[in-house]
């Protein structure tokens, strides 16, 4: 259950856990922009070390970060097999029947994994250090310009901090009802899809049943503390921004522009390269 | 006998961080016809116990026979396991799903593969145990009755798999006075009816006291006890220990002797009590 | 007074005749008081909590609190009863919005447009009170009932209510939970705040200066709880359940023991048995 209230959250006092959530935010995105734009081994490999770099400043241990990959494993090697046996090209490497390989087959594979990888890396270190409701309120905070046209920012934001704080109940009120039902003999687990998808109903008729009434109460108790989209709220967790934001802003932005540079005008990867040539 | 149970350990989430022990080396032996007790501080290990009769748990160490269902086995007889331990959960009432009511007790006789005939009979019959009008009452949806109707269809629903043992997790939790009586009474009512072994999770030692021939006391996933109200009630060192709270009928009698009035036998209801006090005055 | 109750009826909403929940109903609840509602289940007791913070207004008559009427749809005015008027349910998992405690517990004033920083100072308080400090920063899923009902008062307290309805809020808890509430609620009784108390359980009910007893929508007891409890048909009759040492009282009055006529705990019981040999 602590799985879904704090995702993946990992507590520690770390400067990176400290940040602004928003900032954090902003930094994930910029990345995954980034990512899409490099398509050559040496900055695969900076923006690795730079990923490790920041786990080892926000104390979460490698082996929990690299864990997060498992989760893309699948679809690394599916896509990866996919670009590796139908990317035609010039170089034929393998040929059995009606499978070829080819030289650009092989690399676009590799860096299709390695994209895929650095893509899961990086965010995870975000859900890593930032709790679930502290990146609600980065998205209600980063959505709030949008109120000028009339966008239900705070209301978004609250229904996101509801669905936090009732799945879990809801995830145990499931297992309460299947273990009851069980208990009058019911059967989940044999039969075809449409047996099993009808012998869930028993399952889910007292769920939505259950699920509408915690929403009438808890909708009445919002209302018993003077709850209004509309009334002029004040806010207790104010972010603010601090030097450490800036600070860590301006140094990621500078790896990420370091990438786009290396793409569209200066080619490091080749100037580090023909050292060791 | 109805069910043995022996050194049976329970861990949750076993080799991962959360890893929690509910049960330690439980070892109890529940006789036909026993009304048993099953009480503790919440989190004592009483729920994950329960859900071991009926195999909602499966057996992690340790052995439980029910009748001559065994649960070691590596394929129970789950079908017949649950058509002779019925439980009745906390709440049944939410879990209430089909259109009529008639439709939702059947639920569980149709799950057993009973035959129509035989499916009507037992649905009528356990409507009207539960004290609920079968013909007024077959037809309407179980959403629209009243919270005290809703439980007894619910409860109609388990008894309508005839169980030889009921097992009831705090049946009249949030239950007004009222309904609270009704439903012990209805589980006093089935227990003489065909369910003669009742297992019941209760933390309100009044009507444990009342109702039970002995008591399992759970304490940190451990029985503590398992004996009867009296040998339990006065055991003052283990209600301590237990951290229990006494029945009102024992505090009297505790506080009577504190008082300097000693009592010719250790009453646990209050019929019992008011029997000692009479015999008291009658012999001076 | 806080809360007067003057000839008030209501009737839900319903297809054909309404059957009114509550039937001319008139109360006046003294500043400071500690009142007990009880009733069976569809008495109206619930329903009469409802009326007092305006989440329903009288279908004929009028509530006021401290001089304002509930019949009104101003928001401003509505929210200035229910600031005063501050209410918990019966389950706890239903009126909890937030997944942090102090973000649940900041809900109220952030809806009332408090300053930050007096935010912040009631939070402090309210969580002072209920004697859950050390939970600020956790989330209230991993709390026991009664400490998840505790978080729910301080929520409420956050709000500086002068009266405080516990609508069945010991319900649905165990004995330890049960007594934590009531502790609570008693300790916020002498600190001021009016407390009603809407519940099953006679025994909750004896040190409350006045029980209410409430029977088909109407007021039909109203006094002292021994008064209350004195009138034994009237007991009978509106289906309440002694405390069990008061049932004793009466049995072995029956029986010829010479107990007076009062309102018995275990202790007062055994005294008097004692007594009268």
């Amino acid at each position: 259950m602590d799985n879904i209230v704090f995702g993946q959250y990992y507590p520690s006092n770390s400067p990176v856990h400290r940040l602004d959530p928003r900032v954090k935010l902003l930094i994930v995105l910029f990345y995954i922009v980034t990512v899409f734009f490099v398509a050559d081994y040496a900055m695969y490999g900076v923006l690795f070390l730079f990923i490790v770099a920041v786990a080892l400043l926000s104390k979460i241990p490698l082996r929990v970060l690299f864990r997060t990959v498992r989760a893309v494993v699948v679809l690394v090697l599916i896509t990866s097999a996919i670009n590796l046996f139908f990317t035609k090209g010039e170089e034929l490497l393998f040929s059995w029947k009606f499978i070829s390989i080819y030289k650009e087959g092989i690399e676009r594979a590799i860096k299709l994994a390695l994209r895929l990888i650095l893509l899961m890396l990086f965010p995870s270190l975000l859900t890593l250090t930032t709790t679930p409701m502290e990146l609600t309120d980065a998205i209600e905070s980063l959505l709030s310009p949008l109120k000028v046209i009339k966008v239900p920012v705070h209301a978004i934001a609250l229904i996101m901090s509801i669905a936090l704080r009732m799945i879990p109940i809801l995830m145990e009120e499931t297992n309460k009802i299947i273990l009851a039902q069980k208990a009058r003999g019911a059967d989940f687990d044999t039969g075809g899809v449409l047996k099993k998808a009808k012998a869930m109903i028993p399952v889910l008729v007292p769920l939505f049943v259950g699920a509408f009434r915690r929403a009438d109460e808890l909708a009445l108790a919002m209302d018993a503390r003077c709850y209004s989209s509309v009334a002029k709220r004040t806010k207790y967790k104010v972010m603010k921004l601090t030097v450490a934001d800036l600070v860590a802003a301006l140094f990621c932005l500078s790896v990420f522009a370091l990438v786009f540079l290396n793409k569209y005008l200066w080619h490091f990867d080749e100037m580090i390269l023909s050292l060791f040539r | 006998m109805s069910i043995e149970v022996k050194d049976v350990t329970y861990t949750y989430s076993p080799k991962t961080p959360y890893a929690s022990t509910a049960l330690k080396g439980v070892t109890l032996r529940i006789e036909e016809g026993e009304y048993v007790g099953v009480i503790g501080k919440t989190g004592s290990g009483k729920s994950t116990f329960i859900q071991h009769l009926n195999a909602l748990i499966r057996l992690q160490s340790g052995e439980i026979k029910v009748y001559d269902i065994d649960l070691t086995a590596k394929k129970p007889d789950l079908k017949r396991l649950r058509g002779t331990v019925g439980m009745v959960m906390q709440y049944p009432e939410y879990q209430l799903f089909d259109e009529t009511v008639e439709k939702d007790v059947s639920y569980g006789p149709k799950n057993l593969g009973l035959d129509d005939r035989e499916i009507k009979e037992r649905v009528r019959e356990a409507i009207t145990l539960v004290g609920l009008d079968y013909e007024d009452i077959r037809d309407r949806s179980p959403f629209e009755l009243s919270g005290g109707q809703k439980r007894r269809v619910a409860i109609a629903g388990v008894i309508a798999m005839r169980p030889k043992v009921l097992v009831l997790d705090e049946p009249i939790a949030g239950l007004d006075p009222k309904g609270k009586q009704e439903i012990l009474a209805l589980v006093k009512k089935l227990k003489a009816s065909f369910s003669p072994t009742v297992i019941v999770v209760s933390h309100d030692m009044d009507s444990v006291a009342e109702n039970c021939d002995k008591i399992a006391l759970f304490s940190d996933g451990e029985i503590a006890r398992f004996a009867s109200p009296r040998e339990i009630f006065y055991d003052d060192e283990l209600l301590a220990k237990t951290e229990l709270d006494c029945p009102s009928v024992v505090k009297v009698a505790k506080e009577l002797s504190r008082l300097g009035m000693s009592l010719p036998s250790m009453p646990v209801t209050k019929a019992e009590l008011i029997a000692a006090l009479r015999e008291r005055r009658a012999h001076g | 007074m806080p809360i007067t109750f003057k000839n008030v009826t209501y009737e839900y909403p319903t297809e054909g005749d309404p059957v009114p929940a509550v039937r001319d109903v008139s109360l006046e609840i003294a500043d400071g008081s500690f009142v007990c509602v009880l009733g069976e289940n569809g008495s109206g007791k619930s329903t009469l909590a409802k009326l007092m913070n305006g989440l329903l207004s009288p279908t004929h008559g009028e509530v006021l609190v401290d001089g304002e009427t509930t019949n009104t749809e101003e928001e401003e005015a509505l929210f200035s009863i229910r600031r005063k008027v501050g209410m918990v349910f019966q389950n706890p998992d239903n009126q909890m919005i937030a997944s942090i405690i102090e973000d649940e517990l900041a809900f109220g004033p952030e809806n009332l447009g408090v300053p930050r920083e007096e935010i912040e100072e009631r939070i402090t308080y309210a969580l002072e009170a209920v004697g859950m400090t050390e939970h600020r920063h956790h989330t209230p899923y991993k709390l026991s009932g009664g400490q998840k009902q505790r978080i729910a008062i301080a929520s409420v307290l956050a709000m500086k209510p002068k009266t405080l309805v516990l609508d069945e809020s010991t319900a649905m808890l165990d004995p330890k939970g049960r007594r934590e509430v009531l502790k609570v609620a008693h300790e916020l009784n002498r600190q001021g705040i009016t407390v009603i108390l809407i519940t099953h359980y006679m025994e909750e009910t004896v040190s409350a200066d006045r029980v209410i007893v409430m029977s088909e929508g109407s007021v039909v007891m109203d006094g002292t709880p021994a008064k209350v409890f004195g009138d034994r048909d009237a007991v009978r009759r509106y289906h309440l359940e002694l405390p069990i040492s008061d049932y004793l009282a009466e049995k072995l009055r029956e029986a010829g023991f010479d107990l007076p006529q009062k309102i018995y705990d275990e202790k007062s019981l055994a005294e008097e048995i004692c007594r009268s040999k």
